[in-house]
This record gives structure tokens, C-alpha cells and sequence, in this order.
């Protein structure tokens, strides 16, 4: 998490105000499937490539029909990809037994897992994404508090949410402020930081008590009631169910080499 | 360092959900008990403040690089473990579903590595045997970078424990251990000179801002539940990692068992030897990948030690593959073009 | 709509750290008057308000808001009683929407989903906010903020509304806004500020703190252009006046 990203979370609820068949679904509904797509997705040997690949569809569907712009989706993995391909990239290295062969290449098991790697990383972090990016954080806390997240867990996480925007600017004051005296010398030293960030975490502590006299000024006694009457629907109930037997169809039969095999059979 | 979910088996992923969820519903119910009114609203503002603080670096005298605060340290110091908990968990939460950092499935083991050591170990064990009711000078800095490097090295470890108990990555316990375990030694000094930094400057600047020794080291109480969660993790992880490995397709494994098609074929084959009879039996099966393979040497004798190999369906499945890529993309597009405007960006 | 009388009688408080911020204040205020509190930076303004609102209790002295006398039990009914608007809004729009930001204290007051919407509904359009109900308060302007702050303190259907600095970081036609909205509410209405301005078109009546003591209560034109008492208390004569009495 770099410091350079964090505006564009805001983005984000740009993507959640939308209104689209994604937008609409129950959020547990949601949830509830691209935990089992996760799951699922995961759940492949490790070199794996070929069947993953229809499961792309569910994160394109997602993405597409809620029209969440697709550049942003990639520029956030691509972001996040480091660990997954560093630890990754030895696989070649580790595993060069071949597992393979098209045409007259072979390919070793480190290259397929390898591959793999990359692939399930791709469909795990889009999918959750566009989980986010078509329902927001609010309504998606909403949904998992009715799947029983605990509320406290709730509740601050929102808190949480709320206040990074707020606090992110304070900070990013003092960081200019910072700056335009610290005359191009970039990092400060122990000390200075120290106090920097201690009148921050001062600054956000008054600012927690503030908050809370303004919820108890509004009769707040520990439970933070919504407008929101979002039921499941049918809709929901299908989607879901949808979901799921198409991720199970996927998992038991390779959709991409029946493909294949259609195709090079009809070919030959 | 953040788990991600690529390189994570549901076995271990879905292991450290429950550990990790567990911990937040008992943290949750510790909560709920405290007398601390306004606690709910101060653990969200310093989540937010532990993700602003990060904007800021301190250089790192000698070393020409620069760090920050990490946070489950400085969380625990300020709220007590079971709030800071709740809080990492939040922050790991938001980190995952907007920052793409970690993921979904990994979550539980970021919550638990980046969480729980910190807050059940680091602190009550380390920092506060150390420091005592010191929250400045030399000896409560010491005690924060003990017990950062500390926190941080467990969770490290449990990085690599994670990894290799899904078996999806290749590299080797000992020398993913070797390439850890240092790097997050530095990171542990960091972190712990900053949090030590933060809460001298508190102690000095509003010393009633820090709870002084509300939170006593873990009570009796407590530990056994702890270690019971971790041997609980370990135990699950293992045996679930432990029946992945000789079934190298568990879930496969279990789902021909229950539809009993296993007679069809060996039980230990495997999605592609599977397919490949599969393939026998159809009408539709090019010959033209086996012949390829009888044609090259050097491969059928690795084939013949590796009987997953089939050519036969890596063509295909490359093939496949493209033409199913091709059209995921070509599904989207015509959403695209179909759906009407509903990203209300600057309304 | 009821409005509420007020009582403050010799109020003290002390701030844990020792710092006294009121000393010995009392007032009256009737029902449906409008006050300032006005007084310089640390005067105190704050610290009564958030006694007047049962968000800290008098240790001594009391404070009564119509019949009730505001202590540790009344606390929860005097919050009922009272609309506060906070200093700085992003303090008190903590929820994901406009609509849900206002409908929390409806629905805190025990309201039902959709009573709680007809309340939202009538409290955005009373400050001229309707159509901000789906935005999220962070993406507001600052003259957006204040307003749907101050619908949120409408919704609770209060007979007194304590407003604190409601035109600090407004501009000049979000300010104008301010003051004609405030000119209009039947409520019992005390605004701690000190923008005179603001005092001399809303306010009948100033009362004057510095250092936590009552110095001056009287009809706001008359406290304002009282020249001596305005400069000995960190505060200036308003342009306004200056320009109404050029000679004064
Ligand atoms: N939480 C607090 N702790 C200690 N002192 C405080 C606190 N809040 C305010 N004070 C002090 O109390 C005095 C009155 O403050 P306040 O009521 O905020 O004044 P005003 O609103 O008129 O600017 C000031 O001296 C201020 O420094
Ligand atoms: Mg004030």
C-alpha cells in the first residue's frame, strides 16, 4: 500500500453509485459467490492453466455489465503483483520436470505452475475488485453484518472507511508542510517524524472523541441503524445459484480443452 | 509482507479463515465488555491514522532508504489487543478489497500473521515483560524493537509456513525461510523505532492519551485459548495440506469418490489422466498431439516418469485456452457496448 | 414545532488537564430566542455549548433545557431535546450517505425505516439539499457540508438548535445561504461564533465570554458597537455597523 494510491479509493465509490443489473444484486449474494469463484479458482492443481481460463468470464461479466473501467482494474493488480510473482518466478527454476508438449515445445511443470501462479492471481484479485467496484464497501459490511460479521467488526471498519479520507488529507498537509521547509532532503529524521506523527495520532484521537460526542448528540447508544431495506431477492437466489453450477461445471470438466478438442477434431 | 491469494491452497486459506474469524468474534465479545464509551469510533480514526502515517518516512540513518510505521504494534500500545486486533483486521480488510494487497482468500493468513502476533505475542509477552509501565527513554525502545522484530518474524515465518503447506510455490522451506526471515529483520527495527519514536512523543506531549497499564499482560486466562487457536491452525493447516499432497487433487479426489466414478479410472489420476480417457472415449480425439510426443525423444522419457503429462491435452488445452480467452473478451465488449452509462463519476 | 426555554446558572468546568474553561456562567434564554455566544478563541464558547447539549455534565452549577435539569440520567433526554451543529462537519457526517447521515438520529430516536426517509426528505429539502441525498459527505463542498450538518440537526425534530462557528470556512454566498436559513427557524436557536455579521442579522440578543465568564449581555446591536467591550475581548465592531454608524 503505497502512499500514492490511496486517493483513488474514492474512485471506487464512483464505481459503487453506478446503477446496472451487478449493481443491484444483493450484496450477500455477491459476496457469497465470489467467495466460491475464490475458493474454487484456488482449489485447481497447481499447474493448472488451460481450465482457469473460463473462469475469467465471471470477473469480465461482473466488470463489464457494471462498467467499472477496466484500465483502472489493471493498474491496481498490476500494483499488487509483486509477491505473487516473485515468489512465483522460482517455480521455472525449481520444477523443470516437463508436464507439457505443444507442438514440438516443451514445456516444463515449473513454466505451467508458474503460469498458474499468474492466472489465479489475475482472476482472484479482479474478482474481488469488481465485488467491491459494483456493490461498495457500505453495502458489501451491510450484507456480511446479515451473514454475521460481528457488528463491532462492522461498525469500525466503516469508522475506518469514513475517516481515511479525512486523515489521509491531514496528513498529506503535513507532509507538504514538511516539505517546503526540509529544503529537498526527503526522509525526515527519528525525531522529527516521531513528533510529525505523534500530532497526527494526537490530531486523529481528538478527532475519534469529536466524532463520538456527534453520534451521541444524535442518541447513538452502540448500534448504528441504516435506511437500508435491501432484501434477497429471486434474482439473487438465481444468481447465486448460477454461479455456483457454472464454477462446479467448470471445476469438474476443462471447458477450454473441450473447446479445443472440438475445434482441432473438426479441423482434422 | 501480505499473503496472496495465487499462491495460497483453500485448505490453508480457508484453515487461517477460521482462526483469523474466530479471533475477531472473541476479540468482538471482549469489546463489547470494555467500559471505554467512545472505543468503537477511536478504532476506526486510528485504522484511517495507521493507513495516513504511512505517507510519511523517517530516513534510516547510514542506509540511505527510509520507513515507516507499521501498525499492529502501535495499535496494540494505544487500544489493547483485542481492539487492536480488530483494527489490523479492518486495515488488511480494506488493504485487500481496495488496494488488491493480499486478497480475499489470504485474508485470514494477513489477519493472522500481521494481527495476531503483534497483539498476543509481541506486546503482552515481549514489550510489556521489557518495558514494564515505561513508555519513554532507552528501555521502552528497546522493548518496541524487540518486540516489532519479533511480531514481525512470526509472521513471516508463518509467510512461508502458509506457502509451503499449499504446495503451490516451489521454493524450498529452508531457503524461502533464509530469504525472509532477514528481510523483515530490518523491517522489525523500523517499525519498532518508529512506534518507540510515536510513543515517546505521546507520553511526553499527552501522557493521559496512552492508557497506562490498563491492559495488563495476557491474562492466565487467555494463553490457553491462544495456543489453543494456534495448535488448532497448525494442526488443520497440516493435515489439510498433508491430505492435498497425496491426493494431489484433493477436491477432485473427493468429488469422483461421491459420484463413485472413480471405477472409471486410477483414483490417483488426476484431471488430465482423467480427461484423457475421457478424450478415448470420444469421437473427437486428435491424434495429432500423441504423435508429436512419439516423435521427440528426450520428452517421452520424462512423460513416462510423470504420467499426468498427456500432449494430447496441452494442445487442446492451449487451443482452448485461447479461443475461451478470446471469448471472455469478446462477452465483455458486447456487455460494454450494451449496457447504458451507469458510472456517475463527478455527479 | 415546541421551542424550549434554557437556564444556565453559575456554571463551572474544568477540563481533565486543569484547564478551566467556564467560570461561573448564567443566562436565560426564552423560548424561540436567538443568542449569540460570541468571545475570542478558548473564550469558552464550546465547552458551554456541549454542556447546553448533555455532552458533558455540570459538575457545578446547573443547566436546564425547559423543565428538564440536565444531569447524568437526563443526559439521553436532554440530547433529544437539542439540534447541534458541530465546528467541523466532517465531525458529525460519519455515515456512507447524505441520507443515511441524516437519518441517523430518526432512526436512533427509535423511527421506523420509512419515517426516518419522510424526516430526511423534509430536513434536505428545509436547507435546500435535496438533491445531495446519495453523495457521500466526504465528496461535499464546505457550504454543502454545513448544510446537510444542519439537516441533520432538523431531523431530530429539536426544540433547540445549538450551532457552533456555522459560518467558519464558508464562502461568502454559502454564508449568506447560512444566515437566512437560521433567520427563518422557529427554534430556540444559540450560535457560539464570532462572526459579528452573522450575530447582527440572526441574533436579538450577544452574550459575551472571555476566559469562561459572562462580561457582557445585551441586545446584539448594542453589544456590538460597544467599541471598548468588542476590542478588550479579541473581537472587532462589524463592518456592517461601522458603516450603518459611520460616526458611532
Ligand atoms: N479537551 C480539552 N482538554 C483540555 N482543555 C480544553 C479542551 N477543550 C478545550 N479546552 C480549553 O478550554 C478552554 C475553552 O475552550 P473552548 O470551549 O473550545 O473555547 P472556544 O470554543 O470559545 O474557542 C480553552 O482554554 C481550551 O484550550
Ligand atoms: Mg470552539
Amino acid at each position: 500500500m503505497e502512499s500514492a494510491t490511496w486517493p483513488d479509493i474514492g474512485r471506487m465509490d464512483d464505481w459503487a453509485r453506478g446503477d446496472s443489473p451487478a449493481h443491484r444484486l444483493d450484496a450477500r449474494a455477491k459476496a457469497v459467490a465470489t467467495l466460491a469463484f475464490i475458493v474454487v479458482v484456488m482449489s485447481f492443481p497447481r499447474r493448472e492453466v488451460s481450465a482457469l481460463v473460463p473462469f475469467l468470464l465471471y470477473p469480465v461479466v461482473l466488470t463489464s455489465v457494471s462498467r467499472i473501467p477496466i484500465g483502472e482494474i489493471f493498474r491496481k493488480m498490476l500494483v499488487a503483483s509483486p509477491f505473487a510473482v516473485f515468489v512465483g518466478m522460482f517455480n521455472p527454476l525449481l520444477d523443470r520436470q516437463p508436464a507439457a508438449v505443444v507442438g514440438t515445445i516443451v514445456i516444463s511443470g515449473g513454466w505451467l505452475s508458474f503460469a498458474s501462479i499468474l492466472l489465479r492471481f489475475v482472476l482472484t484479485v479482479w474478482a474481488a475488485l469488481a465485488l467491491v467496484g459494483c456493490t461498495g464497501i457500505y453495502r458489501l459490511v451491510a450484507g456480511l453484518e446479515r451473514l454475521g460479521l460481528p457488528r463491532v467488526f462492522a461498525v469500525q471498519l466503516l469508522f475506518l472507511y469514513r475517516y481515511l479520507f479525512v486523515i489521509a488529507n491531514e496528513g498529506a498537509r503535513m507532509k507538504r508542510g514538511v516539505d517546503a521547509r526540509a529544503g529537498g532532503k526527503k526522509a525526515l529524521t527519528l525525531r522529527v517524524y516521531g513528533s510529525l506523527i505523534g500530532h497526527l495520532l494526537l490530531r486523529s484521537m481528538d478527532r475519534a472523541e469529536r466524532v463520538h460526542r456527534a453520534m451521541l448528540a444524535r442518541g447513538y447508544e452502540g448500534r448504528v441503524a441504516t435506511l437500508d431495506r435491501s432484501r434477497f431477492r429471486a434474482d439473487d437466489g438465481f444468481f447465486v445459484f448460477g454461479c455456483l453450477t457454472a464454477f462446479g461445471v467448470a471445476r469438474a470438466w476443462n471447458l477450454s480443452a473441450a473447446i479445443g478438442r472440438l475445434v482441432l477434431g473438426a479441423a482434422a | 509482507m501480505h499473503m496472496a491469494d495465487a499462491l495460497i491452497s483453500p485448505a490453508v486459506g480457508g484453515a487461517f479463515w477460521a482462526v483469523s474469524g474466530g479471533l475477531i468474534v472473541y476479540c468482538a465479545r471482549k469489546i463489547k465488555q470494555t467500559l471505554r464509551e467512545n472505543l468503537v469510533p477511536m478504532m476506526g480514526v486510528l485504522g484511517a491514522f495507521i493507513f495516513a502515517a504511512q505517507m510519511l518516512n523517517f530516513s534510516i540513518p547510514g542506509t540511505g532508504s527510509s520507513g515507516h510505521l507499521g501498525g499492529g504494534l502501535i495499535l496494540t500500545i494505544l487500544l489493547g489487543p483485542h481492539a487492536a486486533f480488530i483494527v489490523m483486521a479492518s486495515v488488511l480488510t480494506v488493504q485487500a478489497l481496495f488496494f488488491a494487497d493480499g486478497g480475499l482468500l489470504a485474508l485470514g493468513c494477513n489477519i493472522f500473521n500481521l494481527g495476531f502476533f503483534p497483539a498476543f505475542v509481541a506486546y503482552p509477552l515481549i514489550y510489556r515483560a521489557l518495558a514494564k509501565d515505561r513508555r519513554d527513554g532507552a528501555r521502552a525502545s528497546w522493548a518496541a524493537v524487540v518486540a516489532a522484530v519479533a511480531g514481525l518474524e512470526l509472521g513471516a515465518f508463518f509467510v512461508v509456513l502458509q506457502t509451503q503447506l499449499s504446495g503451490i510455490s516451489e521454493l524450498p522451506f529452508g531457503a524461502f525461510v533464509l530469504m525472509m526471515l532477514p528481510i523483515h529483520l530490518a523491517i522489525g527495527v523500523v517499525e519498532g523505532l518508529a512506534t518507540a519514536a510515536v510513543v515517546s512523543f505521546v507520553a511526553k506531549a499527552r501522557p493521559e492519551a496512552l492508557p497506562a497499564a490498563v491492559y495488563a499482560p495476557t491474562p492466565g486466562r487467555l494463553r490457553p485459548v491462544l495456543i489453543g487457536f494456534a495448535v488448532a491452525a497448525l494442526l488443520f493447516g497440516g493435515v489439510a495440506s498433508w491430505f492435498a499432497s497425496t491426493h494431489p487433487d484433493g477436491l477432485e479426489w473427493s468429488m469422483f469418490k461421491v459420484s463413485g466414478k472413480e471405477k472409471l479410472e486410477a483414483p490417483s489420476g488426476g484431471i488430465h489422466e482423467t480427461l484423457a480417457g475421457i478424450q478415448e472415449k470420444t469421437a473427437f480425439l486428435p491424434n495429432y498431439g500423441f504423435k508429436t510426443a512419439e516423435g521427440e525423444s528426450a520428452p517421452e522419457e520424462a512423460a513416462a516418469a510423470w504420467p499426468a503429462v498427456s500432449a494430447g491435452t496441452s494442445v487442446s488445452g492451449v487451443v482452448g485456452g485461447i479461443l475461451t480467452l478470446a471469448a471472455a473478451g469478446i462477452v465483455g465488449l458486447a456487455l460494454r457496448a450494451r449496457a447504458p452509462r451507469a458510472v456517475g463519476g463527478n455527479g | 414545532m415546541n421551542a424550549a426555554a434554557v437556564e444556565v446558572r453559575e456554571l463551572w468546568h474544568a477540563y481533565p488537564d486543569g484547564t478551566e474553561a467556564l467560570r461561573g456562567v448564567s443566562f436565560r434564554i426564552a423560548p424561540g430566542e436567538a443568542v449569540a455566544l460570541v468571545g475570542g478563541n478558548g473564550a469558552g464558547k464550546s465547552t458551554l455549548l456541549l454542556h447546553l447539549a448533555g455532552l458533558l455534565i455540570p459538575r457545578r452549577g446547573e443547566v436546564r433545557l425547559g423543565d428538564l435539569r440536565v444531569t447524568r440520567e437526563t443526559a439521553a433526554a436532554a440530547r433529544r431535546a437539542i439540534g447541534m451543529v458541530f465546528q467541523d462537519p466532517d465531525d458529525q457526517l460519519f455515515m456512507p450517505t447524505v441520507a443515511e447521515d441524516v437519518a441517523f438520529g430518526p432512526l436512533n430516536a427509535g423511527l421506523e425505516p420509512d419515517e426516518a426517509e419522510a424526516r430526511v426528505v423534509a430536513a434536505l429539502e428545509r436547507v435546500g439539499a435535496a438533491h445531495l441525498r446519495d453523495r457521500p459527505p466526504y465528496r461535499l463542498s464546505a457550504g454543502e457540508k454545513r448544510a446537510v450538518a444542519l439537516a441533520a440537526a432538523l431531523a431530530m425534530s429539536p426544540e433547540i438548535l445549538l450551532l457552533d462557528e456555522p459560518s467558519s470556512g464558508l464562502d461568502p454566498r454559502g454564508r449568506r445561504r447560512l444566515i437566512e436559513l437560521l433567520r427563518e427557524f422557529p427554534h430556540t436557536r444559540i450560535v457560539a461564533t464570532h462572526d459579528l455579521e452573522l450575530v447582527v442579522e440572526v441574533c436579538s440578543r450577544a452574550i459575551v465570554l472571555d476566559a469562561g465568564r459572562v462580561v457582557a449581555d445585551a441586545p446584539a446591536e448594542e453589544a456590538l458597537n460597544d467599541e471598548p467591550l468588542m476590542l478588550a475581548h479579541a473581537l472587532e465592531r462589524p463592518h456592517i455597523l461601522r458603516h450603518s454608524h459611520p460616526h458611532g
